[in-house]
This record gives structure tokens, C-alpha cells and sequence, in this order.
């Protein structure tokens, strides 16, 4: 029993991970349709966001708080990555709607200057950047409507992208004056921790569990259960799945496919944000630190079949609980004495690289019978 | 086609005179007769970047120190050093294309470079048929002796065996049984052999290996494995690679497998550098085992160590890569120097048989063409550092390791045209 639970444990904490990691990437590539290397790089940007948070949470004034800087990060990096993500929809990805092979080249351009920008350039002025992105963005949109519809909106809008690079240059020599660590550049990975809180274990049931290890899997919980809302229960969750079925017809009836568009990928690269949070937890933080994840966010999405977000969440936990019980070889805890050359061969399984071979020899094995994953998209999108 | 040759050639010159320029480096005021360049080889992007970059800094301290001291004398005349420093990016081709344009273009006499095993597989030919030679200044898995390449890190007998040893007889967990954990390539794979063997002979039990494939950072199914195999606590020995530390210690503390519970990690890839990135509070109570530490206190250490920090900050630490960076400038100078020539095959000759008192205590150069070096065990502190627990004598290199089974019972002399690079005992 102990075992059992052990075992679901770990293969649903794996699997929260992966999940976490592919739900934005589920609805940019699922619904949207766009293949985004850039993915595992906007995971990159949360992750940092949680080690900026940090540090500026070690501040005097912010140090009574400093065990609550894991939630403000969760906020700031779907901020921070959704605000990016939308740069990127609309100078690059716009752009290239209909168009896999090109957009496919295009963020995975992206995804290098991404990892180069955060070697290359002190943080604290990376996250002034951040900062008058989100002004200059966010601050024409809420002018009166009076100002917006003038022939010299352009001159507004021009002035107010002033303004936020003056806000950014600011916040930036502000940080990097006050936190000495962010104000040089560095390709040096860097390391969050964990608040005391989160540290340790926790005892279920006679089982201890690592505590970060439930903060991943209630931060996944969360998102899954914020998106399966948004998506279904307000109006722009609504237009969303409108313009997904049909984009034509969608448009024709008034909704704004572009906005629509820009809050679909918002929201993916904000969820990809939120992403890199969770597994600042697990690791160090780097240039790098995305790119690892990238492989299995589209292993996830395929296999649960595209534009299905119930697909992507059985597809991660499936994954997850088939590599602890490949990997760690539980199949011969419980059932100690089979055969030789069946034990034989799930010895051979049983290492982290075996296992990583299996689950993709299943998955291609998989994708044989059915091609288009566990839930396949149904009705005249396909056809199209 | 022979304008676009000529434009390339054009560019190549063009290129090489901005390199030369920016990085020849080592400026003094003394007086040379001449100036003699050398190559630096090593990632400054990419992942290994990092690490690497460490390296250059070491090897242009070293040349900049020896030009103060006069540069180096060759047949009376005195030679000023220079350096070119190409960028290996992390990737194991372009260090054998930048190995061929250090030798063929530039003419460098010798090359002080590398840090992955890969990117030595990737060189070793270049260096062999051009007759060239490389120094490689990092801890490896030996199983290799070529006549073109001087080692001066570790040898497993000069860093794990010892290792093993203090773990099962003298740690805290002695005569507990073993768990292996490494990163998936060939360091850490031909490092464990030897330890099974030599777990073997201790008498000890290894109760379980996993390797976790590059890039990866799921550590829990091999969490699951560490409790199952050693319920009560044992040693385990860690090869993993950079990053992968920084996951694996981060999740094994969580999951309770830390010192107070019995469980004691020895480590084989953690130096001064990396213990600031994955946080001595992870760290704590753990072992490493290195040539050189940062906390030997000897002058020459204690010397190395200042002038290191007066060079490149005060926040910068030494560690063992660094140091054999340094001996191996050094080693080459004093060779080049005995042999009165610059020329490969006679500064090979001098080479072997040179010692140097380098910051970890006196080293030689071995006919096998790797170092006699001090084996130190340390306990990891909360600042940081090491505390030395334990002192070897010299030890003298194998390069085929007596305990892995393809090599046991062989070994390397250049120095003997009759024996080279494999012989039998």
C-alpha cells in the first residue's frame, strides 16, 4: 500500500512537472496552431523571474515578506512571460499564421537570442526592459476611448512608449544599483531557493513527501484548473474556442481574431511563465534551463492529441507514473519473484536513460495505432 | 570562384589580425629579444562556457606572470609570451577545427586547451597527425596516452580510488554499502567500473548505479531507487555533470537524504566554483576529493589563490581545474626552457621528468605523460570551502587503471620506444 502510494506520488510529481511545462505550450500549439521553440525559453524567463524576485524580496524593506516571494513570482513571471510572449506574437509570429516550417524557424531564432539576451545583459536592466514592454503595451489600451479614436493617437501612443522606456531605464538603474548581484551580466547559472516554509517533508499517511514536490503539483493543479475555466466559462475563453473552429466564420460575426490571437499566446507564454517557477524549484536556473524541457512539452501535446487540453493532462500523468515505474524498476517491488529473464530485462530498464528509451519506443509505438494521440480533434477543423 | 577564395582568404587574414590584436595579451614593460605565441583553447559560450572560461583566466594569469619574470630564455634569448584564445563554443567539431587553424594558420608551437572528455576525443586526431601538442589541464577517466598530449589533472588512482577508500573505511558511513550516481557519458560510466571493482575488493557492496542522460533534471525515480537500495543510510558516490548537481542535491535534501540521516555524498565534480553555485547550505557535510583545494594552507597555495583574486576580483575562487591549468604553463615554460627549443619533439623529451612546486605541493611529469600528484579528502563547510580531513602522499598517474578490467595489467612509457603507449606489465 505504502508502495502503491509512493509510487502514484512520484509519477503524478513527474508528471506535474511535464503538465505544467506543455499546458501553454497545449493551447499556442494546440489551439492556435503555432509551433513555438521559443517555449522552453519563456519557461527560462519565468525561472529567472522567480531568482529577480528573490532577490529584491531580500531587500530591507520587502524582508518581513520574503516567504511569500514564491506566489508574487508565479504573478510576475506569467506577467513578465505573457508580456514577452505578446511582443513576439505580434512582430514575429502574426506574421506567419498558416505557415508551420517558417514559424518554426523563427522561434527557435527567438529562443537563441532569448538565451543569449539573459547572458548577455545585467538582469536588473533585462527587467527594466520587462517593465516598459508591459507600459508601453498596456498604457495606450487604457486611454479613453475619445483619445483612442483622434487622428493624433499615434502621437499618444508614441509618448507613452516614451514614457515606459523612461520607467524601464529607471526601474533598471534602480535594481542594479540596489541589488549588486543582478547589475553585471553573467552566463553563470544561478540558483532560487526554496523559503524555509517549502523546504523539507511532509507526512501523509506514513509517507513522507517532499514539500516543493506538492507546491509543483498544487501550482499545476491551479493553472490547469484556472484555464479549464477561462477557456469554458467566460466570453473571451468563449471567442477563443470560436476562433479555433472557425476562424472565418468567427471573424465574420464580429470577434476581434486578432485580439483573440494575442490573448491566446499571452495566456500560453504566461502559462509557460508560470512554468518556469515551478522548476526554478527542482534546479539550478540558466540559459539553458527551457531548453531541456522543450522535447517533452511536445511529446506531452502530440501524445494527448492537439487542441485537447484533457488529452494533455492524461498524457503528462501518464508519462509520469510509466517512467517511475520503468525507472526505479517498481514492477520487481511488486511482484519480487518473477521469472529471470523478465526481471532480467526490467533491470536493464530500470535506469533514468533506459527508461527515457522505453517511454519514447511506447510513444512512437503509440502514435502507430493512433496518430493523431489520445483525443483526437474531431469535426470540419480537421478536414481543413 | 576565385574571387569569393579570395575574398575568404582576404577575410581570414582580416579576422586574425583583429584576434591577434585583441587577444595578444600580457602587457609589460620588460625587454624581449623576440616573442613566441601559444594557443588557448577553450569554450567561451555555450554551456561549458561557465567553467571553461575559468580556465583562460587561470592560463592568461600564469603567462602574464611569467612575462613579468622575464618570459622565457631559449638559447639565450629571451621570449616574450603571446597568446591567441579561440572560442571551443561548447561543441566537441569546432575544438578540432580551432585545434587545426591554432596549428596550421597561426603556427602556435603549443596548445593549452580543452575540459570535456568529448572535446579531448575530438582533438586527439588532429594533434596526432599533425604531431602537434595539446595540454589538458582537467580530472578525467584516463583509459588513453597519447604521445601528443600532456594530462595534468587526475587520474581515477589520483582522485576516486582514494576516494572509495576513505569512504568505506575511515567516513562516517564506513562499511555501508555504495549507490552510484552519475551523468550519462563517459567520465562517469568509466569512473564507476573502477569503484565497483575496487568496492569489490574492499568488500564492500554496491547496491545500485543510475545515470541521469545530459540535460536532465528529474531526479525522483532515482530518489526512489537511493531509499529502496539504502533504507538506512550508505554512501553514495556522485559523477553527475555542472547543472545536474545543483537538481540532485536540491531534491535529495527535500527528500531527506542528507548527512544527519546517515547518507554521505562523495563527489568527484563539486570544486570551490561549483559549491557557490548550488549553495554550500545543499552541501554541507558532503565530501569532495581534488589535487588541489582552496583551503590548503601553504604559501603557495595561499600565493595562487591572492594573485588570482588580485587578477580577476575579489569575489573569484580558485579550485582544482584551475590550478592544473596554471602547472601546465608553467611546466611548458620550464620544458621549453631545459630543451632550448622550441620544437615539439625535443620539448616532449625535456618535458618528462620536470617537476614544479605547484600550488598543491611539488608535481612531475611522468614518462606516461600525466602528473605525480597529492590526493586531498574534504569535508564541504558552510562557507564554502573545503576542510581538508585527509593528506596522500604523491601518487603516481595510471593511465591504463589498474582496477578497470580492459586495462588491468598495462601500461605507458613514451619514454621507451619499445614500450609506448600500451604495453603489458
Amino acid at each position: 500500500m505504502e508502495l502503491l502510494l509512493d509510487s502514484l506520488f512520484n509519477g503524478i510529481a513527474i508528471g506535474s512537472v511535464l503538465l505544467v511545462a506543455a499546458l501553454g505550450l497545449a493551447i499556442v500549439f494546440g489551439l492556435m496552431g503555432v509551433i513555438n521553440l521559443a517555449h522552453g525559453e519563456l519557461m527560462m524567463l519565468g525561472a529567472y523571474t522567480t531568482y529577480v524576485t528573490q532577490l529584491i524580496f531580500k531587500l530591507p524593506i520587502l524582508k518581513p515578506f520574503y516567504n511569500s516571494y514564491i506566489i508574487v513570482s508565479i504573478f510576475l513571471a506569467f506577467i513578465v512571460s505573457g508580456v514577452v510572449g505578446i511582443l513576439l506574437e505580434k512582430t514575429i509570429i502574426r506574421k506567419l499564421y498558416g505557415s508551420p516550417l517558417e514559424t518554426l524557424l523563427a522561434t527557435w531564432g527567438v529562443s537563441l537570442i532569448l538565451q543569449q539576451f539573459v547572458r548577455s545583459v545585467p538582469l536588473a536592466y533585462g527587467t527594466g526592459l520587462v517593465i516598459s514592454l508591459l507600459i508601453g503595451l498596456f498604457l495606450p489600451t487604457t486611454f479613453p476611448s475619445k483619445i483612442k479614436e483622434s487622428i493624433n493617437f499615434k502621437y499618444f501612443k508614441f509618448s507613452s512608449w516614451i514614457f515606459a522606456a523612461l520607467t524601464g531605464v529607471l526601474t533598471g538603474s534602480v535594481i542594479s544599483s540596489s541589488v549588486s548581484k543582478l547589475s553585471r551580466a553573467s552566463a553563470r547559472n544561478v540558483d532560487v531557493t526554496a523559503p524555509s516554509w517549502m523546504r523539507g517533508q511532509v507526512e501523509i499517511i506514513g509517507t513522507a513527501f517532499p514539500k516543493t514536490r506538492l507546491m509543483i503539483i498544487v501550482i499545476t493543479l491551479i493553472s490547469v484548473i484556472a484555464i479549464t475555466l477561462f477557456l469554458n466559462q467566460s466570453a473571451w475563453g468563449m471567442r477563443i474556442r470560436a476562433v479555433t473552429q472557425n476562424r472565418q466564420m468567427s471573424d465574420c460575426l464580429g470577434i476581434s481574431t486578432e485580439k483573440v490571437d494575442i490573448i491566446t499566446f499571452g495566456i500560453g507564454s504566461g502559462l509557460a511563465g508560470v512554468a518556469g517557477v515551478a522548476v526554478s524549484l527542482l534546479g539550478s536556473v540558466g540559459p539553458n534551463v527551457g531548453g531541456n524541457y522543450i522535447v517533452g512539452c511536445f511529446m506531452v501535446v502530440v501524445l494527448g492529441g492537439v487542441g485537447n487540453l484533457l488529452g494533455t493532462v492524461l498524457a503528462s500523468f501518464g508519462i509520469g507514473i510509466m517512467t517511475d515505474l520503468i525507472g526505479a524498476g517498481r514492477l520487481l517491488s511488486i511482484w519480487p519473484d518473477m521469472p529471470l529473464p523478465l526481471s532480467n530485462t526490467i533491470n536493464f530498464f530500470a535506469t533514468t536513460s533506459m527508461a527515457r528509451v522505453m517511454i519514447f519506443a511506447l510513444i512512437v509505438i503509440f502514435l502507430q495505432f493512433k496518430p493523431t494521440g489520445l483525443f483526437p480533434q474531431k469535426g470540419r477543423m480537421v478536414e481543413n | 570562384m576565385r574571387i569569393s577564395r579570395r575574398i575568404l582568404a582576404g577575410l581570414a587574414t582580416a579576422s586574425l589580425a583583429v584576434t591577434a590584436t585583441s587577444c595578444g595579451g600580457g602587457g609589460t614593460s620588460g625587454s624581449f629579444d623576440d616573442t613566441v605565441t601559444v594557443g588557448i583553447l577553450h569554450s567561451l559560450s555555450g554551456t561549458m562556457a561557465i567553467s571553461e572560461s575559468t580556465l583562460v583566466d587561470t592560463e592568461k594569469m600564469a603567462i602574464e606572470e611569467i612575462n613579468a619574470a622575464g618570459g622565457v630564455t631559449v638559447g639565450g634569448k629571451s621570449y616574450k609570451i603571446e597568446y591567441i584564445v579561440e572560442d571551443g563554443a561548447s561543441d566537441w567539431p569546432t575544438f578540432a577545427e580551432k585545434s587545426k587553424k591554432l596549428i596550421d594558420q597561426d603556427g602556435v608551437p603549443v596548445v593549452f586547451g580543452g575540459w570535456t572528455s568529448a572535446s579531448r576525443k575530438a582533438m586527439l586526431p588532429v594533434y596526432e597527425s599533425k604531431d602537434a601538442f595539446l595540454y589538458y589541464p582537467i580530472q578525467y577517466e584516463a583509459q588513453e596516452c597519447s604521445n601528443n598530449i600532456f594530462y595534468t589533472g587526475a587520474t581515477p588512482n589520483q582522485q576516486s580510488e582514494p576516494a572509495t577508500d576513505f569512504m568505506y573505511k575511515r567516513s562516517p558511513a564506513a562499511g555501508g554499502d555504495f549507490f552510484l550516481v552519475g551523468s550519462d557519458y563517459v567520465f562517469p560510466r568509466t569512473s564507476n567500473t573502477i569503484t565497483k571493482a575496487q568496492v569489490k575488493q574492499l568488500g564492500g557492496k554496491v547496491v545500485g548505479e543510475d545515470y541521469l542522460p545530459l540535460g536532465n533534471t528529474e531526479v525522483a525515480p532515482i530518489i526512489s531507487k537511493i531509499k529502496k537500495a539504502l533504507p538506512e543510510g550508505g554512501i553514495i558516490i556522485n559523477t553527475l555533470n555542472g547543472d545536474q548537481n545543483v537538481a540532485f542535491f536540491k531534491q535529495i535534501q527535500d527528500a531527506g537524504i542528507t548527512p544527519s540521516s546517515g547518507y554521505y555524498v562523495m563527489n568527484y565534480s563539486i570544486a570551490e566554483e561549483e559549491i557557490s553555485t548550488i549553495g554550500p547550505e545543499f552541501l554541507e557535510g558532503h565530501y569532495g576529493a581534488w589535487n588541489y583545494m582552496m583551503s590548503i594552507d601553504t604559501p603557495a597555495s595561499k600565493k595562487f589563490a591572492a594573485s588570482f583574486k588580485k587578477r580577476w576580483g575579489a569575489d573569484r575562487v580558485v579550485a582544482d581545474p584551475q590550478e592544473s591549468a596554471y602547472n601546465m604553463v608553467y611546466l611548458w615554460k620550464q620544458a621549453v626552457e631545459d630543451a632550448g627549443t622550441f620544437d615539439d619533439n625535443a620539448v616532449r623529451e625535456a618535458l618528462v621528468g620536470q617537476t614544479f612546486d605547484a600550488p598543491q605541493g611539488p608535481v612531475e611529469v611522468m614518462p606516461n605523460h600525466h602528473l605525480s600528484q597529492t590526493v586531498r579528502i574534504g569535508e564541504i563547510n558552510a562557507e564554502g570551502g573545503f576542510t581538508i580531513l585527509e593528506e596522500t602522499g604523491v601518487v603516481l598517474p595510471q593511465a591504463w587503471n589498474q582496477k578497470h578490467p580492459s586495462s588491468k595489467g598495462f601500461a605507458c612509457d613514451w619514454t621507451d620506444p619499445s614500450k609506448g603507449e600500451k604495453y603489458k606489465l
